[in-house]
């Protein structure tokens, strides 16, 4: 340790190398500086407040443990599988191979984006579903609300944080899988590929977004917490598991008979697929899917006609982009108008202490 | 003293049919400590909340030095500290931590609002809990956090909400003495609502007595017996006498007949030796000097002006309109 310490005392007193570190001790000191007289604007004191408070609840960190876990889990029998594969299938003209790491299972664990799809729900409600009611059974929201801030800057700034936060999680866990695939199989993802991992990871948090909007709606609808986050999840639980069951039910009631002609089995397929689309999860997935796996054509039936003369590649991003177009607006539409819902009840909500 | 800096006009809140505030005009002084005094449920809060332009009035207008709270609230909270009944704080932060929020929201830079926070610290006697979380706060550690977290903004108004709610007596002394020495040093108008009586009575300037949305009468202490109990005594003299003997009862009922022609003096009741006379000003002197010369041995004299107690029943309780609001 004593050596290190001359030689970094020498290393100090080589004149160029004092000139470069004591300018940019001046420089850091000189941005301190700067950064403590400069006024923020309240909104993002209130986004790093948010983002502050998400970081350090422990709900955020188990969620995030669980997260990486099941990441983790999904990697390992993907690339364990990815090995078989290259073995076995000898179609070396499949250009998405790197893909693969995003959606390869042997049954025993779920590919990574059907745990995504099942835990950013649960993400999402947990980051949002006490956003307000804390704030007013805690009697902090009349506090804050009798600062010179305008009313939306709270619920706005509660979703950015979150979003944010969300955000940052994602991308880092996408980059995190993408790196360690690359460690390990050693092939880089090619353009295409990244850009469609990057479009996924986009969707993922637009989906989680969906499920914060529902649950800070939820939050400021209902004064307790639980009754809050018991409804959230009641909402992802009907959607996830008993909606499937409905619909299966009402296809089954309406199977037309074996006559029936192809335009009216066409016609039933639609319907039972649109029935399905109400959902946001089968939004995602189909979404998903369509997005990491380039040789899904279509998220509908095919007629012969259709197929007929296609030639079986994989589709470019632009077309894969074009097939999930409509799932992602109705996403879009989900999540905006589940803020607009929050928003309009919180202005409208009167505060008051406790 | 004649610039108004809280004025409301035929301020009016309906949640549907009930009304909450009933055409309310009010206005309050610049550096005054007004108390507004009520029982619960009378609109004193939702009075307060319009004046922050937290809610909306029904009609009428509010307006807080001189900007309208309706149509330019983020002015007016600019000016106004407020302090919520039973204020909340961030749990998971330490009190320092909490007010540097509010200062940051006020858009102070780090460097202001650290000093401002631990010079307000300080004054309220909180330094040396500042890097406690606010959770582990005391009651009235709390209300005295509120209080800092209030004038983090450097206020021209500030308005507490029940302030004293929950603190022992020690701690309700100190802190309104707190109020008055801010309000008094750095001219800060302050208006103070509560239903507590005595704690008004020690510190306000003025008192507004507000039952079921109307103010029914405003002014200091002796104002507003004054004119409360205009038709009665405002003044009641209290006096011991020592006699017994029928000698002295009828040197009494001289002396009563004496003080009844006397200008000011409404009514003499004897009771044994003791006495009781109702006057409408302070006759005190006058009525001490006639009793101690016809001869009476005086054991006590005592003034009783009538207090925010009496007028608080006279009010809550005598009135059968009112009674059922409290």
């Amino acid at each position: 340790m004593e050596k290190l310490h001359n030689a970094v005392r020498r290393l100090r007193e080589i004149p160029w190398i004092a000139k470069v570190s004591g300018t940019i001790h001046r420089f850091t000191q000189h941005m301190e500086e700067r950064r403590a007289l400069a006024i923020s604007h309240p909104f993002w004191v209130i986004v790093q407040k948010e983002v502050t408070d998400h970081v350090r609840s422990w709900r955020f960190n188990i969620l995030l443990f669980l997260i990486l876990l099941t990441c983790f889990g999904s990697l390992y029998t993907s690339i364990t599988n990815l090995v078989e594969e290259t073995r076995k299938a000898n179609d070396a003209d499949d250009p998405f191979f790197f893909l693969k790491l995003f959606t390869l299972s042997d049954g025993s664990l779920p590919p990574f984006h059907v745990f995504i799809g099942f835990l950013g729900p649960l993400l999402g409600i947990g980051l949002g579903f006490d956003a307000i009611n804390s704030e007013q059974n805690s009697g902090t929201l009349s506090r804050i609300m009798a600062q010179p801030i305008h009313r939306d800057y709270l619920i706005n700034a509660k979703f950015t944080a979150a979003l944010l936060v969300i955000g940052v999680m994602f991308f880092a866990l996408g980059f995190w899988v993408m790196g360690f695939g690359m460690f390990i199989i050693g092939i880089p993802p090619t353009v295409e590929e990244f850009f469609r991992i990057i479009c996924f990871l986009l969707l993922s948090v637009l989906y989680v977004a969906f499920w914060l909007n529902l649950s800070v709606f939820l939050s400021i609808r209902f004064r307790q917490a639980a009754t809050s986050a018991l409804t959230a999840i009641a909402v992802w639980l009907f959607f996830t598991v008993f909606y499937q069951i409905i619909v299966n039910l009402v296809a089954r009631a309406m199977l037309p008979s074996e006559a029936a002609s192809p335009q009216q089995l066409i016609g039933y397929q639609q319907f039972i697929l649109n029935l399905m689309r109400v959902v946001p999860s089968q939004l995602y997935t189909d979404a998903t899917t369509t997005l990491l796996v380039p040789s899904v054509r279509s998220l509908g039936p095919l007629t012969m006609e259709q197929a007929y003369g296609a030639i079986p590649s994989p589709l470019p991003l632009g077309q894969s982009l074009l097939i999930v177009w409509p799932q992602l607006t109705g996403l879009v539409a989900a999540t905006v108008v589940c803020f607009a819902l929050s928003y309009v009840s919180f202005m409208r909500k009167e505060i008051r202490s406790r | 003293m004649d610039e108004f800096i809280i004025e409301l006009e035929g301020l009016t809140k309906k949640y549907g049919d009930f009304v909450a505030v009933d055409h309310l005009d009010l206005s309050i002084h610049k550096g005054e400590i007004f108390g507004l005094l009520g029982p619960n449920g009378a609109g004193k809060s939702t009075t307060i909340l319009m004046m922050l332009g937290l809610t909306e009035p029904t009609s009428g207008n509010v307006s807080v030095c001189g900007i309208s709270s309706t149509v330019h609230p983020i002015e007016v909270k600019r000016r106004v500290g407020y302090l919520p009944d039973d204020v909340g704080f961030y749990d998971q932060l330490s009190g320092r931590e909490n007010l540097l929020y509010t200062a940051r929201l006020n858009r102070l830079s780090w460097k202001e609002a650290e000093r401002r926070v631990d010079d307000l610290l300080a004054r309220v006697g909180l330094q040396e809990a500042s890097g406690k979380k606010a959770g582990k706060y005391s009651r009235g550690m709390r209300q005295r956090l509120g209080l800092a977290d209030v004038l983090v903004k450097n206020p021209e108004v500030i308005i507490l909400d029940e302030p004293t709610l929950g603190i022992d007596p020690i701690g309700v002394k100190e802190f309104l003495e707190l109020i008055v020495a801010l309000s008094r040093e750095e001219q800060i108008t302050v208006l103070l609502s509560s239903h507590h009586l005595h704690q008004v009575q020690q510190v306000c300037d003025r008192v507004g007595i507000f039952v079921a949305g109307k103010l029914l009468a405003q002014g200091n202490i002796s104002e507003l017996s004054r004119t409360l109990f205009s038709d009665k005594e405002p003044y009641v003299i209290e006096v011991g006498l020592d006699f017994s003997t029928a000698e002295g009862m009828n040197a009494m009922e001289a002396v009563k007949s004496h003080l009844l022609g006397l200008e000011g003096i409404a009514s003499v009741r004897v009771d044994k030796g003791r006495l009781s006379i109702g006057s409408t000003s302070d006759m005190t002197a006058e009525v001490a000097r006639i009793l101690v010369n016809a001869g009476f041995g005086l054991k006590y004299l005592n003034t009783k002006e009538y207090g925010l107690d009496d007028i608080y029943t006279k009010y809550f309780e005598g009135g059968e309109v009112y009674g059922k609001t409290a």
